[in-house]
């Protein structure tokens, strides 16, 4: 199973997520330069956490625009596995992959810190390697991650049950305290309609070292890899 | 005095002009000595910048002579754009601290934001990829609106900097008191682990080798912030919006990939960042230190405004530029890599035999000076040291304990207003210097790069996993997960208001705290860099302050085999008031230390562990005298009596090193589970925080005691540490400390249940301090966020 992960310029998460998928857990990973456009040898493509092109405009705007992301768009709709988190959960916004958008965090600060998450479903393969209703809990670092969709977008979600990870507090509840930046319906993790195109603020790739402490998002990759002789 | 004022007559230039530059009239008179002629405008501010304090340290560097500087560790020491240390395993740690007061005064989120993009330049011009970002913060006290501005701004530049160019910001300090309300003190501090094979210097090399200009445009932003940094803030400088620099992290991340990517062709002799005075003082360095010269032609330099003249082009203080030597005909290799990552890289000029910096605009020369001139051999002051300390000094040595109110076994009445010693405590914990520093930290990315091993607030050290990455090209990363079990630990410290009272031992006590704050975690210290905020050298007593300090700094590295291996000199932080007196700042020299770490999986934080666990206090005991543990400085004084006197905690270097070694030895045989620095609010506070850290809580009996009870709990120094201790290892331990450390050890107590309570107890009846952790933890969490809403 192979792993390509794309470098923007301003992109900084791109050789944590290596770190995981090829230093831990030793599968080939490729990081592929935000011009290049063939994505022909990447089973998953990850869209890493950053600051693309500066992130001026707004938020992954501008990323969108780029050729590796034209591929991504083709790969998503050929039905396989493309993950985005942080900024890469911005571009997927801003890229027409996932809907709504991502905005300021409430208090208008950065906000780093580690948050407690609820698994929503386990019958994708992302969460595959969860219990449903699970409460995990997974870095957060953003400045604008609060989630936002008009109400016919967010009943279509929670309709077709596409909300995957939701800020709760240590009970599972999904309660205002509990949501860190203002996020509708505390949504941390969004996937499309087909379940291929997941997208989240939450950095799992910095849950997943033993030596860090926290390894609550280690199955999140661990799920990946059990599920990918299937899609490949 | 004849000979000068006959130069600056002749001068083609009005004594006024000569004095914006920041030149004195004896340095204009040398100016045209080296010359042998009159400098044009372009050349009198290449002078006024390079002749700076902070560029040329004219003050300091007599002083900075006497630090040690050399160790078994150390490959790169002062000098160069960073320090670096050998970690072993072919790994080394490039490190420095810089300061960025005057800007952050003027423009608090550009003024830090540049602060952090100037110090990370700095690491990677070495060849090494910046692994993590400390900073050391003063401002005034937060009911001023003012302070709170420049707060929230300062904090807010750095997260923005920090975060979008992807290293994480691990720890720090941060410190409220007024002397810092006009000058605020933003010192940042960043390590790098080396990425190429060799350690890239700055000296020019190779007649003929062509010059490089690589990364963002030049502007006129930032226009002599070198010399701007080296005065006195007044109300006017304030408005002086033009030097402070504006930085742009997305071009800095590119333009850190671009460079370690140039670095490793080998086709790089030598490199330089563009940091103060901008081309002025890159350019005439790498010749300095080559012995060469270079000549510029500037109009080959991307400019992003029209219509600058040399001066502008020499004194710019753009963000996000370098300098680079090449091989000769290699140069277009280098220049694909850059626009590969979207930056500018032009070949700007030459090596030259001559060791001049000449500088070519429209054809013409623009400007020739002997670069010696500018980076060497530049002016230096021997300033005269006052015969005895100055009345404010020894006025404040003669305050006493028995100046305080009476106190017993209930409390203290201050003001007339009972208060138990839970409420001094809880007083104590809302002080914001005490208080939690979350609010910051929480803007600040600590976990990016996936190292960070402790978290902010955790330990008193930061402590980042050692692991080499990848190039950016290529995705083969070598080291397996369990190969990488070496760290290194930072930290930065000075108490500022030991250092006002007695600069000698204020400073001795700044390393002997980094020292014992890396202790604390498991980390033997290694180098230090410094960063010597203090005012303006040319008063008597800003130079007493300034001197008396580096005496202490040098001596107390030697005595911790702590070589200094860089730093930085920030001179004349005062600001006018507006009866124009100056109002120093208190003289802050920050130790920015680093520690290494054989093991990881034999570290600890500072909160509890287990409930159960024997919790001792190794140092200077209970009833220690009050020249070790001392009110003089402390913020129970300052807080509670709203008192600034007394004689600092005097520093004892043997009695340090033998608590810090034992410190270290027990965390690495596995019996010490958590350690923790009695600093800022004495054993008090140490302990309420290993409470609130692990929201455990911890019963505490004191022995029957001859000294006053506020001396026992909240008087500071005294080379404490607070250890707590598996039950199973009680026995070993102790036979340890008797044999390590006889006679200054003791047990305190138990660490208490989940959730329960701090309790000390006197002669294990009367009932000292009582405090649950939910209240102590509501007052320590919220007592800055409170006092920014409020």
């Amino acid at each position: 199973m192979k792993f390509g992960v794309i470098v923007f310029p301003g992109s900084n998460c791109d050789r944590d997520l290596v770190w995981v998928t090829q230093g831990i857990l030793n599968q080939p990973t490729r990081l592929i330069w935000h011009e290049e456009s063939d994505l022909s040898d990447i089973d998953i493509v990850v869209i890493p956490g950053g600051f693309s092109y500066g992130d001026y405009l707004r938020c992954g705007a501008i990323a969108r625009f780029s050729p590796v992301m034209q591929s991504t768009i083709h790969h998503a709709r050929a039905g396989k596995p493309v993950l985005g988190v942080c900024n890469g959960f911005q571009v997927l916004t801003e890229a027409g992959l996932l809907p709504g958008a991502l905005v300021r965090n409430r208090n208008l600060n950065f906000i780093c810190d580690r948050a407690p998450l609820r698994v929503e479903r386990n019958d994708l393969f992302w969460t595959q390697g969860y219990e449903k209703g699970q409460v995990i809990t997974i870095p957060i670092a953003h400045g604008e991650g609060s989630y936002y969709a008009d109400a016919t977008t967010l009943k279509e979600l929670e309709d077709n049950e596409q909300v995957i990870f939701r800020y709760c507090d240590a009970q599972g509840n999904p309660s205002p305290e509990s949501n860190p930046n203002g996020s509708l319906h505390n949504i941390a993790g969004i996937c499309n309609r087909q379940g291929n195109v997941l997208g989240m603020m939450p950095h799992p790739e910095r849950a997943a070292d033993e030596a860090l402490g926290c390894v609550d998002g280690m199955a999140l990759f661990e799920g990946l890899l059990r599920a990918m002789p299937a899609l490949a | 005095m004849q000979g000068f004022m006959t130069e600056i007559a002749a001068a083609p230039f009005s004594a006024q002009e000569i004095a914006s530059e920041g030149i004195k009239p004896d340095e204009y008179s040398e100016i045209v000595r080296r010359l042998g002629r009159h400098p044009n405008t372009a050349e009198l501010g290449m002078f006024g910048v390079m002749w700076s304090e902070h560029c040329c340290y004219k003050n300091s560097r007599p002083l900075l002579k006497q630090f040690p500087t050399e160790g078994d560790r150390i490959l790169v020491g002062p000098g160069e754009n960073a320090g670096v240390i050998d970690l072993g395993d072919g790994m080394r740690l490039a490190f420095k601290i810089e300061s960025h007061n005057h800007p952050s005064a003027v423009e608090p989120f550009q003024g830090a934001a540049t602060g952090v993009g100037g110090i990370l330049r700095d690491i990677f011009t070495m060849g090494a990829r910046p692994i993590a970002i400390l900073n050391s913060l003063r401002f005034g006290t937060l009911d001023d609106a003012r302070t709170r501005r420049i707060f929230t701004g300062v904090v807010a530049g750095i997260s923005h900097y920090g975060n979008c160019i992807g290293v994480p910001t691990v720890g720090g300090e941060v410190y409220f008191d007024p002397a810092y309300s006009g000058n605020p003190l933003v010192n940042a501090m960043a390590l790098g682990l080396m990425e190429t094979t060799e350690i890239v210097k700055s000296g020019a090399r190779g007649i003929g080798n062509p010059v490089l200009y690589v990364g963002s445009t030049t502007g006129r932003d930032g226009m002599g912030g070198a010399s701007f940094a080296s005065a006195e803030l007044s109300k006017e400088s304030i408005d002086d919006r033009p030097a402070v620099q504006v930085g742009d992290p997305f071009l800095e991340k590119s333009l850190v990939e671009a460079c370690l990517e140039a670095f490793k062709t080998g086709a790089v002799v030598a490199a330089q960042d563009m940091g103060a005075a901008g081309i002025t003082c890159s350019t005439s360095e790498m010749a300095a230190k080559g012995g060469v010269g270079i000549e510029l032609d500037l109009d080959l330099i991307p400019a992003r405004e029209t219509g600058m003249v040399p001066y502008e082009y020499l004194l710019s203080e753009s963000q996000e530029r370098m300098l680079f030597v090449a091989e000769k005909g290699r140069e277009q290799e280098l220049i694909d890599i850059f626009h590969k990552w979207e930056l500018h890289a032009v070949v700007a000029g030459t090596v030259i035999e001559e060791p001049i910096v000449r500088i070519l605009f429209q054809g013409a020369i623009a400007a020739e000076i002997p670069a010696t001139a500018l980076a060497d051999n530049t002016p230096i002051y021997h300033r005269d040291l006052i015969a005895e300390p100055p009345t404010y000094a020894r006025e404040a040595w003669n305050w006493t304990p028995d100046q305080l109110p009476p106190c017993d076994l209930s409390g203290i009445s201050i003001g007339g207003q009972p208060l138990s010693w839970t409420d001094v405590l809880n007083q104590l914990l809302d002080a914001p210097t005490i208080a939690s520093k979350r609010w910051i930290y929480r803007q600040y990315d600590h976990q990016v790069q996936n190292n960070t091993v402790m978290l902010p607030g955790g330990a008193d050290a930061a402590i980042v996993r050692i692991r080499p990455l990848a190039d950016a090209t290529s995705s083969s990363i070598t080291p397996t997960p369990s190969s990488l079990t070496k760290g290194v630990a930072a930290t930065t410290d000075c108490n500022s208001r030991y250092v006002y009272l007695n600069p000698y031992e204020g400073a001795k006590a700044a390393v002997a705290e980094a020292a014992r704050n890396l202790s604390c975690v498991g980390a033997d210290p290694i180098a230090i860099t410094d960063n010597l905020n203090f005012g303006s050298p040319e008063k008597p007593i800003g130079y007493w302050q300034l001197s008396e300090a580096c005496r202490g700094l040098s001596e107390a590295c030697t005595a911790f085999s702590t070589p200094v291996t860089g730093g930085n000199v920030s001179l004349y932080n005062e600001t006018l008031d507006s009866d124009g007196k100056p109002q120093p700042i208190y003289p802050t020299p920050v130790v920015g230390m680093v520690g290494y770490i054989p093991d990881l999986s034999r570290i600890v934080g500072q909160g509890w562990t287990h409930e159960g666990d024997a919790i001792y206090l190794l140092g200077d005991g209970l009833d220690a005298d009050s020249t070790a543990l001392s009110f003089g400085g402390s913020e129970y004084l300052a807080v509670l009596h709203q008192t600034i006197a007394g004689q600092p905690p005097r520093v004892n270097f043997a009695l340090e090193r033998s608590v810090q070694a034992a410190c270290r030895h027990g965390i690495r045989q596995g019996w010490v589970h958590s350690a923790h620095d009695c600093s800022e609010g004495g054993l008090a506070i140490a302990l309420a925080e290993s409470c609130i850290s692990s929201d455990r809580g911890a019963t505490i009996s004191l022995p029957p005691l001859s000294a006053r009870l506020d001396q026992v709990l909240f008087a500071e120094g005294g080379a404490r540490i607070v250890v707590s201790v598996d039950q199973a290892s009680v026995a070993q331990w102790e036979t340890y400390l008797q044999a390590h450390l006889p006679y200054h050890w003791q047990t305190l107590g138990q660490v208490a249940a989940s959730g329960s309570s701090l309790q000390i107890r006197a002669d294990n009846t009367s009932v000292l301090v009582d405090a649950t952790i939910a209240a102590m933890q509501n007052i320590w969490s919220t007592a800055i966020e409170r006092r920014l809403t409020s």
